[in-house]
């Protein structure tokens, strides 16, 4: 094949198999250097603002289709929507009044008790720019990035629960890891007895999984999972799944648990962004020197 | 099924064009493509450069491929070289195999190109299989659909290209 080349009247460079080698040393080179160490992030969000023009025009159709059926909705079909978020909101109200007077006796306890207040999550409105285009992955990215204030890290919900979490910033978008990712984990409890756990995500939107709880763990089909907020991350008692199947064989230390999340992971349009919560002190370290004057400050003030 | 014929004088093709018809496939790639349909999508950009690297082999080589690549890999937010790689290996193929692809007729290209984009589609699982450790099959079926499309682009890019013969 490569021998139609040995007489080369023009010098044309290297031979393509030498290129072959180079870009693919280059490549297996970047990939390291992306996977092990995150370097390439500036990099990337530079190339990102040149690949943005094509992405904002790819979603065009999908706007443009929404506007369509936006404008083509009846009279009649408002008119019934408007009456039942009136509805809706007037039921919503009378729950917020209560929750306004639980959450001041929350704080006046909370204050009695010395305990750490908990702050109030920040929202921020954002849309789907599209789902991820790569079979193997399952995320989004929605329409506000750096620009918007956006950090890594923050917490995306819906109305109904937890969608995942911010793990990539550009300057107009950013990107979302679902919760059901494979290997991502969320500190989960469970609401009605408070037993604490960790959600898995299994690589399928549809469902999660709980490992590492014990057989004889008091947990039962219909159970709602919230998140715990002991890790910082995940503001505490946001539904994040309900569970659906649990399995205890003698045979095994652990049940399998499976549950289905409760945020519509492949749904929506319109999700939330949290704003970071308040940080946590830090974590003691392991073995602490023994005479140090700041250890007497450890005790939750 | 369109014969191609093996004479024919074409238009040279400018740099203006090929440079559009890659930005046209990296926006289709770019499309919401969801469920089903996502696992059906050809990779445009593979083919198209494909048909360059097979009948330009001067003007898009292995090099522009790679840019091309990373270019995806911004664009679909995969790992920084992972599309670098596998277009690298698909301009390769492209550019190794030109003059024989260019020596058969339509149908008899598609086997070859078959091959080529098989090459192509493997490099890519195999870094997502060694990274993420996961792997699913229905990811190759797109490689059947980018082996179709490779029929309707080749003779898209080839009417394009006699439009000035026609017309004279």
């Amino acid at each position: 094949m490569e021998g139609t080349q040995t007489f080369q009247v023009f010098n044309r460079g290297p031979s393509p198999a030498a290129r072959l080698v180079f870009f693919s040393v280059l490549s297996l080179l970047l990939m390291f250097v992306d996977a092990r160490y995150r370097y390439l992030e500036s990099t990337r969000s530079l190339i990102s603002e040149l690949v943005y023009p094509v992405q904002r025009l790819a979603t065009l159709p999908g706007v443009l289709w929404q506007r369509t059926e936006d404008f083509f909705v009846s009279h009649n079909h408002l008119l019934q929507e408007n009456n039942a978020l009136h509805r809706q909101h007037e039921a919503d109200m009378a729950q917020l009044v209560q929750w306004q007077a639980m959450l001041r006796e929350n704080h006046q306890l909370r204050t009695l008790l010395g305990l750490q207040q908990r702050s109030q999550p920040n929202v921020k409105f954002a849309e789907i720019v599209y789902a991820e285009r790569d079979v193997f992955r399952r995320k989004i990215l929605i329409d506000k990035g750096s620009a918007a204030n956006i950090q890594e890290g923050q917490v995306v919900m819906d109305d109904k629960g937890i969608v995942g979490q911010i793990t990539r910033v550009y300057p107009w978008l950013s990107e979302v890891t679902l919760v059901t990712e494979k290997d991502h984990a969320v500190p989960v409890q469970i609401q009605r007895n408070g037993l604490r756990s960790i959600a898995f995500g299994s690589g399928d939107t549809s469902h999660l999984a709980l490992r590492y709880v014990p057989v004889s763990a008091d947990i039962v089909k219909g159970d709602v999972l919230v998140t715990s907020g002991i890790d910082g991350i995940y503001p505490p008692g946001i539904p994040v799944a309900k569970v659906d199947v649990v399995e205890r064989d003698a045979a095994y230390p652990f049940a399998r648990i499976v549950c289905s999340p409760l945020g519509g992971v492949d749904e929506h349009r319109y999700l939330m962004v949290l704003s970071p919560t308040s940080s946590l002190p830090a974590r003691p370290e392991e073995t602490p020197a023994p005479a140090r004057p700041k250890a007497k400050k450890m005790g939750g003030h | 099924m369109p014969m191609q014929e093996r004479h024919e004088i074409l238009r040279p093709v400018s740099n203006l064009f090929i440079a559009s018809s890659v930005l046209v496939a990296l926006f289709i790639n770019a499309l919401p493509w969801e469920g089903i349909w996502l696992a059906l999508r050809p990779d445009f950009v593979a083919v198209v450069m494909l048909y360059w690297c097979t009948h330009k082999p001067h003007r898009m080589g292995i090099g522009l491929s790679w840019a091309v690549g990373i270019l995806s890999d911004v664009n679909d937010a995969s790992l920084f070289g992972q599309h670098a790689l596998s277009y690298t290996v698909l301009a390769f193929g492209g550019v190794v195999l030109s003059r024989r692809i260019r020596m058969f007729d339509l149908r008899e290209q598609t086997t070859q190109v078959f091959l080529i984009l098989l090459a192509t589609y493997s490099a890519y699982a195999v870094v997502q299989w060694q990274v993420n450790g996961q792997l699913s099959w229905s990811y190759f079926l797109g490689c059947l659909t980018s082996t179709l499309l490779w029929i309707p682009v080749s003779s898209l890019f080839h009417s394009v290209r006699q439009l000035r013969v026609d017309r004279e």
